[in-house]
């Protein structure tokens, strides 16, 4: 292992280049821009020995990987926000094609109005697209999680899209001291593609893509339900080798912090875990048992695994980074649909907060922390909150 | 060296494509693609949505015996660049030969919504053959207006009204634009000259690098035509300089099918409904529009063949 200093995006062309990617496409957008450049120079300087195709748009960017997928190679794209919108009709194809592309998605919050920050709203407008999405907490966790999503994607049990989520700048653009994995080590735990299983084969010539009448279309979408419902136990699986070859592993699909004995949790994804871990702490300092429940993967939705680490807890506050305009809030949604399917009634509150790139500090979440014990205390209804609204009659602060 | 014919007697007699497929009678389609896998048997066809793709491959049916792949709309010429590199890293590391990449696009999917995928692809010079099989509209959509429909042509989004009969724009050039990148092969295609159009296919695909052709491709039931008469008006069209035959090698324009003295427009345009209005007293100034269109164009294409041949 070597220690080295670098930022989110150079972590995950790292990744890429020690995961042996044979082909890249891939279109330029702020705050991705940085992991193409960094993979195009490994391809000139041949310390990568892939394909790059410099795509016209991020469109043609997933069409390619797609073909290129089919055609049996290792593949990988980024792009963030607005890039990802136009990529998304290909994001579907992807995933109901079962195709084991990788992508980053730096995420970037959704104009109008215009905004390069951190928000994930992005990513989750394409969590019914069949891909296993990932979010992580910080830089070394990222080029972790690309070399682990090759692992997941083309398990024969899965064969499914992995989409890496992490936060635009926030992670992105951090510098972080991490470890990186020798190529030997790589090597081992995931070994370079085969055209295998399903792939244009010249001698044993299959169409793909074909029309599905109403008599065939379900069971094609059944069997990709089956092989995200498959994922939650391989991408544990694939965590644990990992964490057995380089002493780090992530939870698998969720990342608990003190939520063993915890009286309030909160619930969220991507880099701002680090802050509620810390506002945790404070808390805990100050006598109230408050944890973290990071959730590494929205898709699959790791619901029983999350009810198991929530049917204890007397408060539960879901904080989003995201928007559904009349929902509101998505993961808040989700969480109380999975308590709800399995029984479990804790008080669950919802936050939205540090959309577009507003700041969000450890004290925003301690404010979280306390009011949702105080809504739990006095039997208020989890009313959606506004973390630092101005301008208008904020409920919070 | 590429091998050439002289008759259709010398065509390869094996079939890659396989009947029982739901294209119209009358369709312009699998003359193409039969002759396009005759020609290049081993290709994998890339396929964007439309006819020839719905027609062909109803699950768990299909009528192709080399690999075929659909991917949308949009974006057959960004698919194929993906294979080509994916069989690029096999051949370097697995010794896999590699075949010859074919995407197929309609008018619509090539002219019009595909358009940048396929100046994207050709730019990038990837090694693929992009074959549009042109019959002037969205017919899979039930004949809507595109890029490529020509001026006066009916279609149900321009139909022929009082006020505007037909289509009153230009249809664009696509082996003009195709040529602007600085492709080294581009030519068209008639179903109706089958030795003209099996000997470009052969040339363009033994090309390294992109190259593109541009087919005629008869609707009997967008064109409102009879299905028996769809050669017959193929070749009309080529003989009233609608649809000239010629190519681009290398920069230089040839004409493959001289037409000498052209027959009268009015003999292709009555044998479809979609033209028939223009022949009605009051359309004239529109058909006279066409007219002119064929006429620019023929001498745009002589005067670019006099340019290249000089300059070559």
């Amino acid at each position: 292992m070597q220690k080295t200093v670098i930022s989110g995006n150079e972590a995950v062309a790292l990744g890429v280049k020690l995961a042996k990617v044979q082909v890249v496409a891939a279109y330029p957008i702020t705050p991705q821009t940085i992991i193409v450049e960094k993979i195009a120079e490994y391809v000139e300087s041949g310390e990568l020995k892939a394909r790059f195709i410099n795509v016209e748009s991020e469109h043609s960017a997933m069409a390619a990987c797609i073909g290129a997928a089919a055609g049996g190679a290792r593949v990988f794209t980024a792009t963030s926000s607005q890039g990802l919108l136009y990529m998304s009709e290909m994001v579907f194809w992807a995933g109901g094609a079962r195709l084991p592309v990788v992508m980053a998605v730096v995420n970037r919050a959704i104009a109008p109005p215009w905004s390069i920050w951190c928000d994930h709203n992005d990513a989750l407008s394409q969590r019914d697209s069949g891909w296993v999405q990932l979010w992580v907490e910080n830089v070394q966790e990222a080029l972790d999680t690309v070399i682990q999503a090759y692992r997941i994607a083309e398990d024969e049990r899965v064969m499914l899209p992995v989409m890496i989520c992490l936060d635009g700048f926030l992670v992105s653009h951090s510098y972080e001291p991490i470890e990186v994995p020798s190529q030997q080590l790589v090597d081992s735990f995931l070994p370079e593609k085969t055209p295998a299983p399903y792939w244009i084969d010249v001698t044993n010539p299959r169409s793909y893509g074909t029309i599905a009448s109403p008599e065939t279309y379900m069971e094609f979408r059944y069997e990709l339900q089956e092989a995200m419902e498959g994922a939650k136990r391989v991408v544990k699986e694939v965590d644990e080798d990992w964490g057995r070859l380089t002493g780090r592993s992530y939870g698998g699909l969720i990342d608990l912090y003190l939520c063993d004995d915890a009286e309030v949790v909160a619930v969220l994804i991507g880099s701002w875990a680090g802050d509620a871990k810390e506002a945790a702490d404070i808390m805990r300092s100050r006598g109230v048992k408050a944890g973290v429940l990071r959730l590494r993967s929205t898709r699959p939705f790791p619901a029983e695994d999350l009810v198991e680490a929530l049917k204890d807890v007397d408060a539960v506050a879901v904080v989003d980074r995201s928007l559904s305009p009349g929902l509101p809030s998505i993961l808040l949604s989700e969480v109380k649909a999975a308590l709800y399917e399995h029984g479990a009634k804790p008080y669950v509150k919802g936050f939205i907060a540090g959309l577009g790139g507003r700041d969000v500090t450890p004290q925003d979440f301690v404010n979280v922390f306390e009011r949702t014990l105080k809504g739990f205390k006095k039997g208020e209804t989890g009313k959606v909150e506004w973390v630092g609204l101005r301008g208008v009659g904020s409920g919070h602060r | 060296m590429v091998t050439q014919i002289k008759t259709v007697k010398e065509l390869p007699r094996e079939e890659l494509f396989a009947p029982g497929h739901r294209l119209c009678a009358g369709c312009g389609v699998p003359v193409l693609v039969r002759m396009v896998l005759k020609a290049i048997p081993n290709a994998v066809i890339v396929n964007a949505t439309g006819c020839l793709e719905v027609a062909t491959t109803i699950f768990p049916y299909t009528s192709w015996r080399v690999p075929w792949v659909h991917n949308a709309f949009e974006n057959a010429a960004a698919t194929a660049a993906g294979i080509e590199a994916a069989f690029r890293i096999l051949e370097k590391k697995r010794g896999i030969k590699r075949p010859k990449v074919v995407a197929f696009g309609g008018d619509g999917g090539t002219f019009d919504i595909g358009i940048q995928a396929l100046s994207g692809a050709l730019e990038r010079g990837h090694d693929m053959l992009y074959i549009c099989y042109d019959n002037e509209a969205y017919m899979n959509t039930g004949i809507q207006r595109s890029g490529a429909t020509p001026r006066g042509a009916a279609t149900t989004t321009s139909p022929a009204g009082k006020v505007i009969p037909g289509k009153l724009e230009r249809k664009k050039n696509l082996i003009e634009i195709a040529v602007a990148h600085g492709i080294k092969y581009a030519a068209t295609l008639n179903p109706a000259y089958p030795v003209d159009m099996y000997n470009k296919i052969v040339k363009a695909a033994s090309v390294e690098g992109p190259t593109l052709l541009h087919y005629f491709c008869p609707c009997p039931t967008g064109w409102r035509s009879d299905v028996d008469k769809s050669i017959e008006i193929a070749r009309l069209a080529v003989l009233t300089r609608v649809w000239p035959l010629y190519e681009n090698d290398n920069g230089v324009y040839r004409i493959t099918v001289p037409v000498k003295t052209p027959r009268p427009v009015e003999e292709y345009l009555k044998m479809q409904g979609r033209f028939r209005h223009l022949l009605a007293p009051e359309n004239k100034w529109l058909l006279d529009q066409l007219k002119q269109d064929i006429e620019e164009n023929w001498n745009r294409l002589l005067k670019l063949v006099e340019l290249s041949q000089k300059s070559s």
